[in-house]
């Protein structure tokens, strides 16, 4: 008991120490911060950044991070220093709201780029919208994202039901499809673009001969592939994520299925290369992203990236990035509008709707009334050999 | 030091000592509201009174004073906190349910997870529209104020899923119930996780949202605030049961069954019907937190309860010391702080550190994802520098300190 | 029902693959239950290291430019040695550092040590992995790309029959080690009665140590077939492949090694056939999601209805 006491005691004193080493310094940098009057604003950003979908989750904050390194000096012009926050929700839910949380606590952060799971954004958009804290989404597709109408929630990625159904339609019109079988990965995202395929194909007169549900990190799909084999279908449609879909699609040709096979944006990761190899050639898929090296600017952005990081870019990067460029603009405009005043973060989520034929290096992003990026289009690509991105092949 | 204990014999003297500390953290808070520490520090004050040598009756009332009112007032400078108190209080429920389970009966349960999911699932589907698909004659969702109703209801559903699911696991000898409830868990999982079809019960992986908050006579209760006193109250309702279940006839008998089976079967004490009933109090205690979860949530989805959230309860229950309340308490207070704060802290500071250049880290060593890491390291070395839990059991401290004494180790006499 | 026969002869084969696989797996698992009667829970991550070694030798056979020339077997056989020897290490080093220290303090202490343990694992595999080749799924290089097409229907990579045959071969000498050697009639001993043993002359914490060594050599020797048959690895793929080789081990009952094999093997079966044909018995009510629901179910009865497993010895308690 002495010892424990002891033990605890003096845990206590050197806490106190600590508390009151730090306290210190905070007053006084406290102080100075009101003295210039608030200088600090902090965009964050919220995406996995360990587990298994790390990835494209790190590829969102460098997006965004370098969004705030070229916006750092006018924002300095402006008399305020901009940081970014970046959080990771670890692709979980409780972890999301968890952190959004923290960050709507914090008042110097004005914005928040996130995230990358549908299922972590619609919870931790209901914490920032009690905290007026504006959301862009480069990633989440699922429509209930915005359909809730929440005032602080935008999106300049696609939605499910216009790129599932925008799939369909190609697969029927410019690939000649007569018999596909749905596979997905049993997420919220995966299940979600899979359905809305589903719906618009047997619209369209297609014949579904299958609709099985993967699991997300497993790498054998020996099973269904063995059934996709049976039914011989014309096309495989995948709603999922690239590491699955490379697996799947390699396993599927060393099986002898010829079938063609379709994805959405969750394909659109250079990864995928890498993992399927040589059988990536013919993949197709669709995303919000057109191809950002086939402009100048997009590929002086890619090598600028490439540089900075020592990574190649991802569509999600420039997603990242465009996002934190409407928030960042947002605030901008109100700071030149108020002379220079921190902004309200009510305002910001307002501002930050009324955003209109934004030119980002991805997309132009102009709000409708529900946060949806208007011009958000779909595109399709193929992979002609091994090399990301794959070829352009239509746009809807 | 020694002589700062012995500088308490009178007891207005620890009475001090514990407003002191209280008071001084709450204070500390109060003027830097933004730092971690100052909020451990808090927390540590009100784990003092613990150690302090007070009356059971003083130290309950100290440990009011800081969760009910100090705690609040702390969050009206820091919200954050708030929330953060609240994700305590339901861990501190959940590790004192699964400590009757493993720490009292000695059952080792690795699905434990699956009962938090049925109070939540249960709550969130009536409380949302989700029910309106396969019942018909009702509307949906319900109205908040049932929440209070469905605090008993899942009580008691989740008791009953326990007795079940126990009724065919707890037959088996230790291990295998460790792998079978571990097989239900997963089961429960992969059962929410599908059930959108033939009819869509719980809307599979995309999850249920919203879900109604509390509210209470046409009061709705969706503030931090609110949903910190509902966890508090049930977490001393909890503290309550466990300790009357602890020295209770009932707890005896579990406790002879965790020491040895056989005598235990002996002395006339039936196996299953108590095994049951700790499994089944345990899960109560769990499924009546998973209402509480959906609704502070307003979203919940499989993917809420998996494994991993099962063994981060047990890790509480053994990190804090099997068998223990006070430990289960600490063991929860302590991951969770860990792993929503202090590694999130620690990260940020190395982050910080790169971005003024002091620290030169490439980006493939984020600090935030060593979190996991070092919460690993964490488990290791307290594990084996004190495998007896930051509080152990009064009973299993002796027993460790005995089988040290008495048994030379297995294997290792040669 | 056409589809039905047309995919059997393939379904059976997949999931005998997978089965080889758990089984090999599983081995570790059992071994270590037999002696220690605790939960090696770090053994799935100690199958995603040797999955990892196995990628990096292949890369670094490929990137000396000598795996083109050399026989794929050859190339597969020093991929699995040095998987399987470094892995053991692994295993031994973890035993020492994390699980003897424990050895007297119940069952439960070590186990959140192991899972201390296997988040460590995890973590330092992805953070090597990231910063040597900035992505943490590793390929596997193709070694054997060859197809044999039995009937219209059944088409066997070359790669899979390797698979079955390696995992065979290695449950076969470990059968003949454990039965026939000095050393595995003392690993016999100890597992039977510790303290005996010991009175016999039995180097215990040797027999510890070897079977730290075996089980989680085995455990990496198949990570290594893995990793070949399925042809991509990330650091989170021991996990559930882990959950289910503990289930095989269990399912054909736990500590016996002939056990983990037969639970193994059919747990596989079982998955396999749930994930190919529940969606067509059902009418696609119930579907290939639950397969996992379907081997868990499969392990839950047996173990209810035969509670040591398919092969385990009814065990008594000891009074």
């Amino acid at each position: 008991m002495k010892r424990k006491l002891l033990l605890v005691a003096s845990l206590l004193m050197i806490m106190a120490l600590i508390v009151s080493g730090c306290g210190g310094a905070k007053t006084t940098e406290g102080e100075k911060q009101a003295a210039d009057a608030g200088k600090v604003i902090k965009i964050a950003t919220s995406s996995p950044l360990s587990g298994a979908q790390a990835a494209v989750g790190e590829s969102i904050k460098l997006g965004a991070q370098m969004a705030l390194e070229e916006k750092k000096a006018e924002f300095e012009k402006l008399g305020f220093k901009l940081e970014l926050a970046p959080q990771d929700d670890q692709a979980d839910p409780k972890m999301g709201v968890s952190v959004a949380e923290k960050l709507i606590a914090d008042p110097s952060i004005l914005a928040v780029i996130g995230h990358y799971n549908s299922g972590v954004a619609i919870p931790s958009s209901e914490v920032y919208n009690t905290g007026n804290l504006a959301m862009v989404s480069p990633a989440n597709t699922a429509p209930k994202v915005t359909d809730r109408r929440l005032p602080t929630v935008n999106r300049i990625c696609v939605r499910d039901d216009v790129q599932g159904p925008a799939g369909a339609g190609y697969a029927k019109d410019k690939l000649g499809v007569k018999s596909v079988f749905v596979i997905h990965d049993k997420t919220a995202y995966g299940q979600g673009l899979a359905d809305e395929f589903k719906k618009e194909t047997e619209k369209l007169g297609l014949k579904v001969v299958g609709y099985e549900g993967i699991t997300a990190g497993e790498v054998d799909f020996s099973a269904v592939l063995t059934k996709v084999g049976a039914f011989k279908p014309d096309m495989i449609y995948f709603g999922g994520m690239y590491p699955e879909a490379g697996i799947m699609v390699k396993q599927a040709r060393e099986k002898g299925i010829t079938a063609k096979y379709m994805g959405g944006d969750g394909l659109d990761s250079s990864e995928i290369v890498k993992i399927a190899g040589k059988n990536i050639t013919g993949l197709i898929y669709t995303t919000a992203a057109t191809d950002i090296t086939k402009t100048a600017e997009g590929k002086a952005w890619a090598e600028q990236y490439k540089q900075k990081f020592g990574k190649n870019v991802e569509s999600y990067s420039a997603y990242g990035y465009d996002a934190a460029l409407v928030a960042l603009n947002g605030i901008e405009n109100l700071l030149k509008a108020n002379g220079g005043k921190m902004p309200a973060r009510q305002d910001v989520a307002a501002e930050i709707r009324k955003t209109a034929d934004f030119k980002g290096i991805a997309t132009t992003v102009t709000f409708d009334d529900k946060g949806d990026n208007k011009n958000a289009k779909v595109y399709f690509f193929e992979f002609k050999g091994e090399t990301y991105p794959g070829e352009l092949i239509g746009e809807k | 030091m020694d002589k700062f204990k012995s500088m308490l014999t009178k007891p207005w003297m620890s009475y001090l000592v514990a407003l002191l500390a209280m008071g001084g953290a709450a204070l500390t808070v109060s003027v830097v509201p933004r730092s971690l520490f100052a909020f451990l520090f808090f927390i540590g004050s009100v784990l003092l009174v613990y150690y302090l040598p007070l009356s059971t009756k003083a130290k309950l009332f100290f440990v009011l004073i800081g969760t009910l009112v100090l705690m609040p007032i702390i969050g009206s400078f820091n919200l954050y906190y708030m929330n953060v108190a609240t994700q305590v209080g339901i861990y501190v429920a959940l590790a004192l349910g699964l400590n009757i389970v493993v720490g009292f009966a000695g059952l080792l349960d690795l699905g434990y997870v699956a009962f938090y999911a049925t109070g939540a699932y249960i709550y969130a589907i009536f409380a949302s529209d989700q029910a309106g698909n396969f019942i018909h004659f009702a509307k949906f969702p319900l109205a908040g104020e049932w929440f209070w109703v469905f605090l008993p209801l899942s009580l008691l559903a989740a008791g009953i899923t326990g007795i079940l699911l126990g009724l065919p696991a707890l037959r088996l000898r230790g291990d295998y119930l460790a792998i079978v409830t571990l097989g239900f868990g997963e089961i429960i999982r992969i059962i929410f996780n599908n059930l959108d079809k033939p009819v869509n019960i719980t809307n599979g992986p995309k999850g249920i949202t919203p879900i109604q908050p509390p509210a209470l006579f046409g009061f709705t209760l969706n503030k931090p605030i609110y949903y910190y006193f509902i966890v508090m109250g049930i977490v001393f309702f909890v503290i309550f049961v466990t300790r009357r279940l602890e020295h209770s006839r009932i707890g005896r008998a579990w406790a002879a069954i965790r020491e040895d089976e056989v005598a235990a079967r002996a002395m006339g004490i039936p196996l299953l019907r108590t095994k049951l009933m700790a499994f089944a109090i345990g899960a109560s205690f769990a499924g009546m937190m998973g209402v509480v979860f959906a609704a502070k949530q307003t979203f919940i989805d499989p993917s809420s309860f998996t494994f991993m959230e099962s063994i981060g309860v047990l890790a509480m229950v053994i990190l804090g010391g099997m068998g223990s309340i006070p430990g289960a308490i600490v063991g929860a207070t302590a991951v969770v702080m860990l792993q929503s704060q202090v590694l999130k802290s620690f990260s940020e500071f190395l982050a910080q550190l790169r971005d003024s250049g002091i620290l030169n880290i490439p980006t493939q060593l984020e600090p935030a994802k060593f979190e996991r890491l070092v919460f690993g390291l964490i488990l290791v070395v307290m594990m084996i520098f004190r495998p007896q839990g930051l509080i152990p059991a009064k009973r299993r401290e002796m027993e460790l300190l005995e089988e040290k004494a008495d048994r030379p180790a297995k294997g290792e006499e040669s | 029902m056409e589809q039905f026969w047309s995919m059997l002869p393939q379904v059976v084969i997949d999931g005998l693959t997978l089965g080889f696989v758990y089984a090999v797996v599983a081995l570790g698992y059992t071994m270590v239950y037999g002696i220690l009667e605790f939960i090696n829970f770090a053994h799935s991550e100690i199958f995603m290291f040797g999955a990892f070694v196995g990628a990096e030798t292949l890369l670094f056979l490929q990137s000396a430019g000598v795996l083109n020339t050399m026989p794929a077997l050859l190339a597969l056989l020093v991929a699995l040695i040095v998987g399987a020897v470094l892995s053991g290490f692994l295993g031994v080093a973890i035993e020492r550092v994390a699980y003897r220290p424990l050895r007297n303090v119940g069952k439960l202490v070590p186990l959140i040590s192991a899972i201390g343990v296997s988040f460590i694992l995890q973590d330092v595999v992805r953070l090597v992995e990231g910063l040597w080749h900035n992505a943490f799924y590793v390929n596997y290089p193709t070694l054997f790309s060859q197809n044999l097409h039995l009937t219209k229907n059944v088409n066997v990579p070359v790669k899979t029959l390797i698979v079955i045959v390696t995992a065979l071969g290695m449950m076969v000498a470990l059968t003949a080690f454990v039965q026939k050697s000095r050393m595995g009639k003392a690993l016999r001993a100890v597992a039977q009665d510790p303290t005996t043993a010991s009175l016999m002359g039995v180097n215990v914490n040797g027999v510890i140590s070897l079977t730290f060594f075996i089980g989680p050599a085995l455990g990496g020797a198949a990570g290594v077939l893995f990793g070949m048959q399925y042809s991509l690895i990330h650091p989170y793929i021991g996990f559930i492949l882990g959950l289910k080789a503990f289930t095989a081990a269990v399912f054909g009952g736990i500590g016996n090694i002939p056990g983990a094999m037969v639970g193994g093997v059919l747990l596989g079966l079982f998955e396999t056939l749930g994930s190919a044909y529940l969606g067509m018995a059902t009418g696609g009510v119930v579907g290939a999601e639950y397969k996992d629901v379907f081997a868990f179910v499969i392990l839950i009865a047996v173990l209810i209805f035969k509670p040591s497993g398919l092969l385990g010895e009814v065990v008594r308690d000891k009074v």
